[in-house]
C-alpha cells in the first residue's frame, strides 16, 4: 500500500510560519488556512482583536469576510456594508496591504468554480477601490472549491464557503 | 524496449481441425460494441503455458492481467478453469474445438511464456471456437521483465482489437490528483498509474495545491496547474526527467484549464484578469501568445477537435455555462448546448465525433456524450457530484471524478462506455480526482 508522499513535517512548520508571516504567499498555499479556516485562525502574529489597528480587529471586529449567492458574483447589500468598513480601515492603515481570496462551493466543475470565485474576489476588490482604496494594494486569487471552509453538503455549508475573505498583510503595495 | 514479431506455423495446422459447426452456433466472434445491449461474450483463457523453468509466476500474472483487462470491459465473461475439458499443455497443441464448444466458450485464448536473463516473450493465439478458425496470426512480444504488466496489456489489446474492430487503449496511463486528509484540508499530488490502477507513482509532494493535469499527445509530458507561487498557474512537466516549468507567464493573475493542441505544438488555457476569464493560446515553441475569446464573461475548459481545426469550451456568456464551438484562430462561437441545466468542461473524442462534457441539473451531475454539433446529447451517469470527462484513446470509454457528498465526502475515478454500460470504479490507492487519459503507448 503507497501512501500519498505527505509531507507533514514540513507542511506543519510552513503553516506555522505562514501565520507569522506577511507574505503568506511565497510558499504553498494548501495547508496554510491561518485565514480560512473554520475559526483556527491563527492571530498570534496579527495583534490584539481588540486593537482598532491589528489584522486581528480587521478581520474579527470588521469582519473579513462576505457571503455571496449561488453561482452570483454580485455584492447584497449586507456585503457592501462590511466592505465599505473594510475599505475604511485600509484607507487609515496605507501600510497594510490584502489579498482577496475567492472561494466557490462544492456545486460546480472545478475549472468554472476558479474563474467564478476569482470574480467574486475581483468584485469585492472593484468596490474596496471605489472606496478609495489603491488598487496596487489589492490582489486577488480564486480558490473555486479547493478550500471549503464548511465541510457538509447542505446550503448551511455552501453559504458559508461562497466567500470573498480579505486577508491583510504588512508591507508597501507592489 | 518491447518488441513485437508475428508467430507463424501453427495456424494451417490448427485450420485443419475444424470440426462441423453445432446447431447453437452463436456466430463469428466479432462484438459490435457500439450496440445498445450486449451480452458479454464467454471466452477461455486458460493459464499462458510457462515453457522456461522460470516463467510459471508471470505466465500467470501475465494470464491474470490479460483477462482482467478484457473482463473489465464488460464485453467478456471469463469461463471458470474448472469447467474445461481439455487442459492446455502446449502452445503449439492442435486445439481441440469440440471440448470448448462443449462448454460454449465463443473465444480460447492460447499464451506461452519464457523468461530467461530478465527478458520475457510472449505469444499468444485467439480462436473463434465456434467458427473452428483462429482470427489473425499468432503475435509474439518480447521485452525486459519489469515489463510485464505492459505486455500482457498489449496482448489484451490486440485481442479487444481483433474482436471488436476497435483500437484497444489498455497499453496507456492515467495522471490524475491523489488526495488524502480532510475535506477542508486535503493533501493532493499529482500521480500518475496504468489505466488499470497498477505501477501508481508521485510527481508532485503535497506542500502545492495541484489541478488538472492533462497528458501531452506524445504521452511524454503533463500540463497541469499549480499554486506553487500563491496563484494558479500553468506548469508543464516532463514525465521522462520529472522536473517542471512554469510556461504562459502573462499578465493576470491566474492561468488553468491547460490543455494540449492534437499537435502538441500549442497550449489553449484560461486566463483572468480581474474578475474576467478568456482563453487564450500559446505556441510552446516561440511562447507566442493569442487572445481567442474577448468577452466580459467566462470562458473555460477549451479543448481541441482531434482535427485541429476547432476549439470547443464553456461560456457562462448566456447567463449559465454552455458549450460552444470556435474556429482554432478565435472567432465567433456557436452555441451547440441546449438542454436543460449547465454545461461544462467538454472534452473533444479522439475519433472526432463525440464531445464529452459533465452537465448539471436539479441538484444532480452527470456525465454525457453529444455530437460535435450538440445533437444526440446523451447522459452516460447520474450522482452527487460526477465531473470532468477525459477519453479513453481509442475514444469508446470516459473516465471521470465522482465525489461523494458530506463531511466524509471523497473523490474516486470512474470509467464508463459511451453506450453508459459498464460504470466502474478505477482502483487508486488515494481518494483521486481530476484524470486525464494518455494515448496508447507504442
Amino acid at each position: 500500500m503507497m501512501r500519498l508522499p505527505t509531507i507533514a513535517l514540513l507542511v506543519g512548520a510552513m503553516a506555522l510560519a505562514a501565520c507569522n508571516n506577511p507574505d503568506r504567499f511565497g510558499k504553498g498555499g494548501l495547508t496554510d488556512d491561518s485565514f480560512g479556516g473554520a475559526g483556527g485562525i491563527g492571530v498570534g502574529g496579527l495583534g490584539d482583536p481588540n486593537d482598532p489597528n491589528s489584522p486581528a480587529y480587521f478581520a474579527q471586529t470588521i469582519g473579513d469576510r462576505v457571503l455571496f449567492q449561488v453561482d452570483q458574483s454580485t455584492l447584497t447589500p449586507e456585503a457592501r456594508t462590511i466592505l465599505a468598513s473594510q475599505a475604511v480601515w485600509l484607507n487609515n492603515h496605507p501600510t497594510y496591504t490584502a489579498i482577496i481570496e475567492g472561494h466557490a462551493d462544492e456545486q460546480g466543475t472545478e475549472d468554472y468554480n476558479l474563474a467564478l470565485s476569482k470574480r467574486r474576489a475581483a468584485a469585492v476588490q472593484e468596490f474596496l477601490i471605489s472606496q478609495g482604496v489603491l488598487g496596487n494594494r489589492l490582489r486577488t486569487i480564486g480558490y473555486g472549491k479547493l478550500k471549503p471552509l464548511a465541510v457538509c453538503s447542505e446550503e448551511s455549508c455552501y453559504a458559508q464557503n461562497r466567500r470573498a475573505v480579505t486577508v491583510i498583510s504588512a508591507g508597501a503595495g507592489t | 524496449m518491447m518488441r513485437l514479431m508475428t508467430v507463424v506455423g501453427l495456424m494451417a495446422a490448427a485450420a485443419a481441425l475444424v470440426p462441423p459447426a453445432r446447431a447453437q452456433d452463436p456466430g463469428p466472434l466479432v462484438i459490435e460494441i457500439t450496440r445498445p445491449n450486449i451480452e458479454p461474450v464467454p471466452i477461455a483463457i486458460p493459464q499462458f503455458i510457462p515453457e522456461t523453468g522460470e516463467a510459471g509466476q508471470v505466465a500467470a500474472d501475465i494470464t491474470r492481467v490479460v483477462a482482467a483487462d478484457l473482463v473489465g470491459t464488460g464485453l467478456f465473461r471469463q469461463i471458470e478453469e474448472a469447467a474445461f475439458i481439455s487442459p492446455v499443455t502446449s502452445f503449439d497443441a492442435p486445439v481441440a474445438y469440440a471440448d470448448w464448444k462443449a462448454i460454449n466458450a465463443q473465444g480460447l485464448i492460447t499464451g506461452a511464456v519464457t523468461s530467461s536473463g530478465g527478458q520475457i516473450s510472449v505469444k499468444f493465439r485467439l480462436f473463434d471456437i465456434f467458427s473452428g478458425d483462429a482470427m489473425g496470426d499468432g503475435l509474439q512480444f518480447a521485452g525486459s521483465e519489469g515489463e510485464w504488466r505492459r505486455i500482457a496489456h498489449k496482448v489484451a489489446d490486440q485481442i479487444y482489437s481483433r474482436i471488436t474492430g476497435e483500437s484497444g487503449y489498455f497499453d496507456s496511463r492515467i495522471v490524475f490528483v491523489a488526495q488524502s486528509g480532510p475535506k477542508d484540508n486535503r493533501l493532493r499530488a499529482l500521480a500518475v498509474m496504468d489505466q488499470d490502477g497498477a505501477n501508481a507513482r508521485y510527481l508532485t509532494d503535497t506542500s502545492t495545491i495541484v489541478l488538472g493535469p492533462r497528458f501531452s499527445p506524445d504521452g511524454g509530458q503533463i500540463l497541469y496547474t499549480s499554486f506553487e507561487t500563491g496563484f494558479p498557474r500553468i506548469r508543464l512537466l516532463d514525465l521522462g526527467s520529472g522536473s517542471s516549468q512554469s510556461i504562459a507567464d502573462l499578465q493576470g493573475d491566474m492561468t488553468f484549464a491547460p490543455r494540449f493542441s492534437p499537435d502538441g505544438g500549442t497550449v489553449v488555457f484560461s486566463l483572468a484578469d480581474g474578475g474576467n476569464t478568456d482563453i487564450y493560446a500559446m505556441a510552446l515553441g516561440s511562447a507566442q501568445t493569442t487572445r481567442l475569446t474577448d468577452a466580459p464573461s467566462i470562458e473555460t475548459a477549451p479543448s481541441f477537435s482531434p482535427d485541429s481545426g476547432q476549439i470547443v469550451f464553456e461560456s457562462d456568456r448566456s447567463g449559465n455555462q454552455q458549450l460552444y464551438v470556435m474556429p482554432t484562430g478565435g472567432g465567433e462561437p456557436a452555441r451547440i448546448s441546449f438542454g436543460e441545466g449547465r454545461y461544462g468542461t467538454p472534452v473533444w473524442s479522439p475519433r472526432g465525433d463525440l464531445i464529452a462534457f459533465t452537465k448539471q441539473n436539479k441538484g444532480r451531475f452527470h456525465i454525457g456524450v453529444m455530437r460535435s454539433d450538440g445533437s444526440e446529447e446523451r447522459l452516460l451517469t447520474a450522482s452527487f457530484l460526477d465531473e470532468g470527462p477525459t477519453w479513453a484513446p481509442n475514444g469508446r470509454v470516459i473516465m471521470f471524478t465522482r465525489t461523494t457528498a458530506g463531511a466524509a465526502g471523497d473523490s474516486q475515478l470512474y470509467s464508463v462506455d459511451i453506450s453508459g454500460r459498464n460504470l466502474r470504479a478505477v482502483p487508486s490507492e488515494s481518494a483521486a480526482s481530476d484524470p486525464s487519459w494518455s494515448p496508447l503507448r507504442p
